[in-house]
């Protein structure tokens, strides 16, 4: 059997209250007052698709052997790079061996259940495991309903033959050059048509003819479906078409537009990994995707269904949620407004390539060693072990540090240095099975912070280049989040 | 084994410039100021001086590279001059290379300069800058007050010192160094400060305030040294000769090894105790006069207390509340104003501690001149990071203390 093995999700911290988007251009639109309701995810400053990916990517992997990875699909509409492989970046930060395959898919709403298509269609074929990820960090205009309804958000979906968690029963695609909206490849926002033309002539006429054409290929009968999966964040389409195709209304899965928002192409892929977190076993669970066409997934869930979530998950993620009600920041941290960030933004972030490729396990997966000799634990690697009783030296063997999680030995909140999110907060953090980083911290309050704070590493942007365009990545500690996460969800 | 080098160079002279805001000067005016006044100190000709050594903490916004900017702005007769970088201890690595071409006879006499050029940046603070490329993937780039304020945290955890007690006894640190500052016409800031202010300041970094943060500064600070026979040969009579003269340097084990807690500087305890061994002193707190130390910050200067031996472990907050280093205390601390009042133009510092010592061990000290006489004059150097650093402790004493 092919299908799902597990997934993952990654929802940024930050929401933003969508009253104070309403408050702050309701003035300019008023359409807007009516959709300030409920909030949406925002990535922090040190967050992209790339980013997100990882961390979605790792809460997919939990407790999965990483060497049985064949290859690892991005999937974006807001790639980071237009050229530097995006899913390249993630296999290095996720510690993959070199033989694993990376492909980015890019250029549609459609691009993650495309992608996602295609895995399970190659895992048929026997290319092995596949982990598809998607991952959006959008970027709508400032007093759009796009910003509104949208999110920046991840999920990852891992496929492959054996036990799985939910078989892939078939697929279909059809694809017109319908174009609902648009954003060329040096534009910066989506150009957008009439939502009744997209809502009327789009999904109501393209998406229920695939789904039935879907259901056909893979042997379902539409009374059956348990589960229907698109995610149109537009009110009621996605009612219209489970309703044009014969599926239970019950069957109509929730978009999250009150909690979490539209993560674009990521989206079906949020929706699905949330759905089975509590999908029992023989449960028909269909998966939408539209963008100049239309994909359709058709799953069942098995026995194993119970073990597709190993990490966090959607829910576990939306449970960390912190509420930010400052509109300025969210402009700010997306580009949309230059505040006066003084001389000291000015230092030049110019990354040496050539050291970048030389450090790159250690830079982007947080690689350090271990020496053979001694079992003395450090970051970075080096020549010559940092141990004060022994100078072995040639001894380290690689040793991730990425999943091991640390408590803080020294820490500051710095007002003086710039920082997009002032004050920094950083200082030393001491690994529970050795070794110690002076680091960054992220996604921190003044409370997070105190000498023993238990802390978890997180995939981030460390600073951007802006002359050359470039974006360098380390990692940061975080609050350890899952305990409180999962206390969350028990009280829920 | 080593013999050290307790007595064997002696200082001839010691000049330095007003340290401040000086919108007025490049440099190399500052340079001239100091060497004016520390080779009209020494009594000699510019031809007498065998080789000179220049440190600089940032040449990038300062001097530039090499030896040369000293060679140039004193003209000097086409000797050898080498510049030094060594973080904040870049002074005090001149002095070295001055006494060490001294103690070894490769010249007679032999000048040590330290110049910063800080306020040409456009902002406040220490300017920004590369740790080199590595560093600037995984490392942190915070700033000067991010990185020493670690020191507090770690210092509070250890010692179970709540914020408020230490927040106070850094104050503490502050005022008495505005205090002294107010009485030298040398200093930056001559502005006494009240306890209340220091609490209420803007926060820098948690939890130094604005008043827990040395004067960025500009400014320069120069020792002309001689062997103590040549010295007198000159008709110097009451000789200033160094006792000791210690350099540690980090060598990754705080940063990245196992075992340093984060609330003290393993590499000044090192320095202070070879440099006592140097000196022959086997009680600091008693034998030792005067300090002056690296209170780049005050959370800095209360922790060094204890590295230098001066006060017991976790005993140091006690200690400052209780005056022990105000300028009447048993051991004065910053009896010039320190980093924090005198000024801190990073590669002038080292000097400039050395040249109050100077001044105080021969009764020039003006105003602020300690009343019983001073036999040892300790100073202390911290560059880089608590994590990473190079620190100094330098010892001068009269030739026959």
């Amino acid at each position: 059997m092919v299908g799902i093995i597990a997934v993952g999700a990654y929802v940024p911290r930050l929401r933003l209250q969508r009253q104070a988007v309403a408050a702050a251009n309701g003035w300019f639109n008023s359409a807007l007052k009516g959709l300030g309701k409920g909030e949406r995810a925002m990535a922090n400053w040190d967050e992209d698709a790339i980013t997100m990916a990882v961390e979605a990517g790792r809460d997919g992997l939990e407790g999965y052997d990483r060497g049985r990875l064949a290859k690892v699909i991005l999937a974006s509409t807001s790639q980071v790079f237009a050229d530097r492989q995006n899913a390249g970046v993630v296999k290095e930060a996720l510690n993959l061996d070199d033989s694993v395959g990376t492909m980015d898919v890019a250029g549609s709403q459609r691009a993650a259940t495309s992608a996602l298509l295609d895995a399970l269609y190659a895992a048929k074929g026997g290319a092995g495991e596949i982990l598809c990820i998607a991952s959006e960090r959008r970027h709508p205009a400032p007093a759009s309903e796009q910003e509104m309804t949208g999110c920046d958000a991840a999920a990852a979906v891992l496929v492959g033959a054996g036990e799985v968690a939910a078989d892939f029963l078939g697929g279909h695609s059809v694809s017109i050059d319908f174009v609902d909206h648009f954003r060329a490849d040096d534009s910066e926002f989506d150009y957008n048509w009439e939502a009744r033309f997209v809502r009327d002539e789009g999904y109501a006429r393209i998406a229920p003819a695939a789904v039935k054409a879907g259901l056909v290929k893979a042997g379902v009968t539409v009374a059956n479906v348990d589960y229907f999966i698109m995610g149109a964040p537009m009110k009621g389409v996605n009612d219209a078409v489970a309703k044009a195709v014969g599926v239970k209304p019950e069957a109509v899965v929730e978009p999250l537009a009150a909690v979490m928002g539209d993560a674009g192409a990521a989206q079906p892929l949020i929706m699905l990994a949330k759905v089975l977190e509590n999908a029992p076993a023989g449960q028909i669970v269909v998966v939408v995707g539209f963008g100049q066409g239309c994909d359709v997934l058709v799953f069942k869930t098995t026995a194993k269904v119970g073990g597709a979530v190993r990490g966090m998950g959607v829910s576990g993620w939306l449970a960390r949620g912190k509420p930010e009600t400052n509109y300025i920041k969210y402009l700010f941290f997306n580009n949309l407004l230059a505040l006066d960030r003084g001389m000291r933004a000015e230092a030049d972030q110019k990354t040496s390539l050539t050291s970048l490729y030389r450090n790159r396990k250690a830079v982007l997966a947080l690689v350090g060693g271990k020496c053979s000799k001694t079992g003395t634990v450090q970051f970075p690697k080096s020549e010559i072990s940092v141990n004060q009783n022994d100078r072995a030296q040639g001894t380290q063997e690689d040793y991730p540090l990425a999943d091991r999680t640390a408590k803080i030995l020294t820490y500051t909140a710095d007002n003086l240095s710039y920082n997009p999110d002032p004050p920094g907060y950083y200082g030393a953090v001491e690994f529970d099975e050795g070794g110690r980083i002076t680091m960054d911290f992220g996604d921190v309050e003044a409370d997070d912070v105190f000498v023993g704070a238990q802390m978890r590493m997180m995939f981030r942007i460390k600073a951007v280049d802006e002359m050359r365009g470039f974006v360098k990545y380390f990692w940061k500690a975080v609050p350890d989040y899952r305990a409180k996460a999962q206390a969350a969800l028990a009280a829920e | 084994m080593a013999s050290g080098i307790r007595d064997k160079v002696a200082i001839l002279g010691m000049g330095c410039a007003r340290f401040g805001e000086r919108w007025d000067a490049d440099a190399d005016g500052l340079m001239v100021e100091a060497f004016n006044e520390a080779i009209a100190d020494a009594g000699i000709d510019v031809s007498e001086i065998g080789a000179a050594w220049l440190g600089v903490g940032f040449d990038g916004v300062s001097v530039g590279p090499s030896g040369i900017p000293l060679s140039m702005a004193l003209r000097l007769p086409n000797i050898a001059v080498t510049k030094v970088e060594n973080y904040c201890a870049s002074g005090t690595e001149s002095f070295r290379g001055a006494v060490y071409a001294v103690a070894s006879g490769a010249c007679d006499i032999a000048l040590a300069m330290g110049v910063e050029k800080l306020k040409d940046t456009g902002y406040g603070g220490l300017p920004v800058r590369s740790r080199g490329i590595v560093s600037d993937m995984i490392g942190v780039s915070g700033s000067a007050p991010g990185n020493f304020a670690q020191i507090a945290s770690a210092y509070r955890a250890k010692h179970n010192v709540t914020p408020e007690l230490l927040k106070r006894a850094i104050a503490h640190v502050s005022v008495k160094s505005h205090a002294n500052g107010a009485k030298n016409p040398k200093a930056h800031l001559r502005k006494p400060i009240t306890e209340e202010q220091c609490l209420n300041a803007p926060m820098i970094a948690e939890p130094l305030g604005l008043f827990d943060c040395c004067g960025v500064s500009d400014g320069a600070a120069c020792a002309i040294v001689t062997t103590p026979e040549i010295a007198r040969a000159l008709g110097k009579t009451d000789l200033v000769t160094v006792k000791a003269l210690q350099l540690s340097v980090s060598n990754g084990w705080e940063m990245q090894g196992a075992g340093w807690d984060g609330s003290y500087f393993h590499t000044t305890r090192i320095a202070a105790a070879r440099a006592y061994q140097e000196a022959g002193i086997t009680d600091p707190r008693k034998q030792i006069s005067l300090m002056e130390v690296h209170d780049c910050f005050s959370i800095t200067e209360l922790v060094t207390m204890e590295d230098l031996g001066v006060s017991a472990e976790g005993g140091a907050v006690k200690d400052v509340l209780d005056g022990v280093f105000d300028a009447d205390g048993a051991i004065p601390c910053q009896i010039d104003g320190g980093l924090k009042c005198f000024g801190h133009p990073i590669g002038a510092s080292g000097l400039r501690m050395l040249y109050e010592n100077y001044l105080q061990l021969l009764g020039r000290a003006g105003d602020r001149q300690r009343k019983q006489q001073p036999i040892f004059g300790l100073t202390h150097n911290l560059g880089g990071m608590p994590t990473q650093n190079v620190s100094s402790v330098a010892i001068v004493g009269l030739a026959d203390a």
